[in-house]
């Protein structure tokens, strides 16, 4: 069961959305990419390498402004993003990491880092850091701004498989906690099972949605065998579509 | 430390040694060069003449810094403006520092404006060349994340730009510091009244050579202190988190 509400908070409708490749020629990599995420919903955008999904996650986060077509975003709206790498400022401590991003305030500062096991690093600077760590510290600088919508651009990408299904675990708990918007980008099909209440499916490049699949169990709930039914359902689905 | 102490000892020496072999019309010895330093501190001209110098390389120096800086990033940052300004900063560059002191003499006159502001245009260029590398290297991802996370513009300045030119800045500031004195020392021979480099004009002119090295010692140590208790500490604390610094 979706724990979403059933108020749309963000629409996006990308028309079309075109990079210069490295040769100079024009390509499209985004073609009539339009869904809406529901408040406090978590989304999982799937699809292969190079059909658009970070071009996607870029474009809703503001970075790119360059496309053909619309956002509807609510007027004051706060966004916590998860980079592929953690792009921490390598000159200000962990802590400083969290408040120059916007963290709310001390309180929920020490709350992310605790929830994270970053109690005993606030003060080490991003360079003395394991990876695992230092994506830790980007995902709590995400959730530490209380954001209105949460990107997370696939957080666990080059972690080895044991350390990212520990950070999975604890991202499901803080996403559990915490109920923000959320949309995932991952090509990770179990992944996206375990985080998301629905997952749409891009094809490959010029991504465009051939898919979508609301997951009925809570996050919580998903056995093994449910999220194995949940998998083999949705792949039938991605078969038919293409 | 230790080896430090010994190598100026062994200086000391050379010197010493220098003075015995040239003569001390030449080259005065160590001892008679303290005297002289002793005498004009007394007489307190030998700190007028210092505070006059280090204000004129203290004042240059901040302004092109300053304007170097900001003229750096620009270029660094908007290619119609390094367009436009490079080809000025080559000229620039390139111009002998002479030449530039003595023009600016001839068109504002013998005053302390047309001595800083010669100083300061021999610097900036440096000072520019130096802070477009810097915001050419400026690494697009931490913007792009300061964006996402709607950080202020003064915020993402002083944090993600500004800790970003720093090592840049550390290098102009160095080059600059020892830069500006030396050509502080000329403008003053130059045209002006006093500081370090008219006492030295007037020492050329008497060839009092023990009043000549009377005079650039202090200053040189003076330099040398400013260098290892104020530059040296500065870059230790802006470069602090660089893991692989001991």
């Amino acid at each position: 069961m979706s724990p979403a509400g059933d108020r749309i908070k963000f629409e996006i409708a990308i028309a079309s959305k075109t990079l210069r490749t490295a040769a100079g020629a024009m390509r499209v990599v985004l073609r009539d990419v339009a869904f809406s995420l529901k408040e406090g919903e978590v989304c999982a955008l799937l699809g292969p390498s190079g059909c658009g999904k970070t071009t996607l996650l870029r474009i809703i986060a503001g970075i790119d402004r360059d496309f053909e077509g619309r956002l509807a975003l609510p007027s004051r709206h706060k966004i916590g993003m998860v980079f592929q790498e953690p792009r921490l400022l390598p000159w200000r401590s962990v802590a400083d990491n969290l408040r120059l991003a916007g963290a709310s305030n001390e309180t929920s500062l020490a709350e992310i880092a605790s929830a994270l096991g970053l109690d005993l690093h606030l003060d080490h600077f991003p360079g003395e850091l394991s990876l695992g760590l230092a994506r830790r510290v980007a995902i709590a600088r995400a959730f530490a701004i209380k954001p209105d919508l949460l990107l997370l651009d696939e957080p666990f990408v080059s972690l080895d498989a044991a350390l990212a299904m520990r950070l999975r675990e604890e991202l499901i708990a803080l996403v559990e906690t915490r109920k923000a918007t959320t949309l995932i980008v991952t090509h990770d099909v179990d992944e996206a099972i375990a985080l998301a209440d629905r997952i749409i499916v891009l094809s490959a490049a010029p991504g465009r949605i051939v898919a979508e699949a609301t997951i009925e169990t809570a996050r919580l709930a998903l056995t093994p065998e449910r999220a194995a039914g949940v998998k083999s359902a949705l792949l039938a689905r991605i078969a038919a579509a293409a | 430390m230790l080896f430090r102490l010994a190598s100026l000892l062994l200086l000391l020496l050379v010197w010493e040694l220098g003075s015995k072999i040239a003569g001390a019309r030449l080259l005065p010895a160590p001892f008679e060069v303290l005297v002289v330093i002793g005498s004009e501190a007394r007489s307190g001209a030998l700190f007028i003449n210092l505070a006059a110098t280090l204000g004129r390389v203290a004042a240059s120096f901040a302004l092109a810094m300053g304007l170097g800086t900001a003229l750096g990033m620009l270029m660094g940052r908007n290619k119609t403006i390094d367009n436009l300004c490079d080809p000025w900063l080559i000229v620039l560059l390139n111009l002998p520092a002479l030449v530039i002191i003595v023009l600016a003499y001839i068109w504002v006159g013998l005053n302390e404006v047309a001595a800083i502001g010669a100083v300061a245009l021999n610097k900036l260029p440096n000072t520019a060349a130096t802070v477009r590398e810097g915001a050419r290297a400026f690494d697009a991802s931490l913007d792009e994340m300061a964006r996402v996370f709607a950080m202020p513009l003064r915020t993402r300045i002083r944090h993600v730009f500004l800790p970003q030119l720093a090592p840049y800045l550390a290098a102009a500031t160095r080059s600059g510091l020892s830069l500006v004195w030396k050509i502080v020392l000329v403008v003053e021979l130059l045209g002006r009244p006093n500081g370090v480099g008219f006492e030295i004009g007037i020492a050329f002119q008497l060839f009092d050579v023990t009043r000549l090295l009377a005079y650039a010692l202090p200053f040189v140590g003076l330099m040398l202190t400013i260098e290892t208790f104020v530059v040296q500490p500065i870059e230790r604390h802006v470069s602090r988190w660089r893991p692989h610094q001991v």
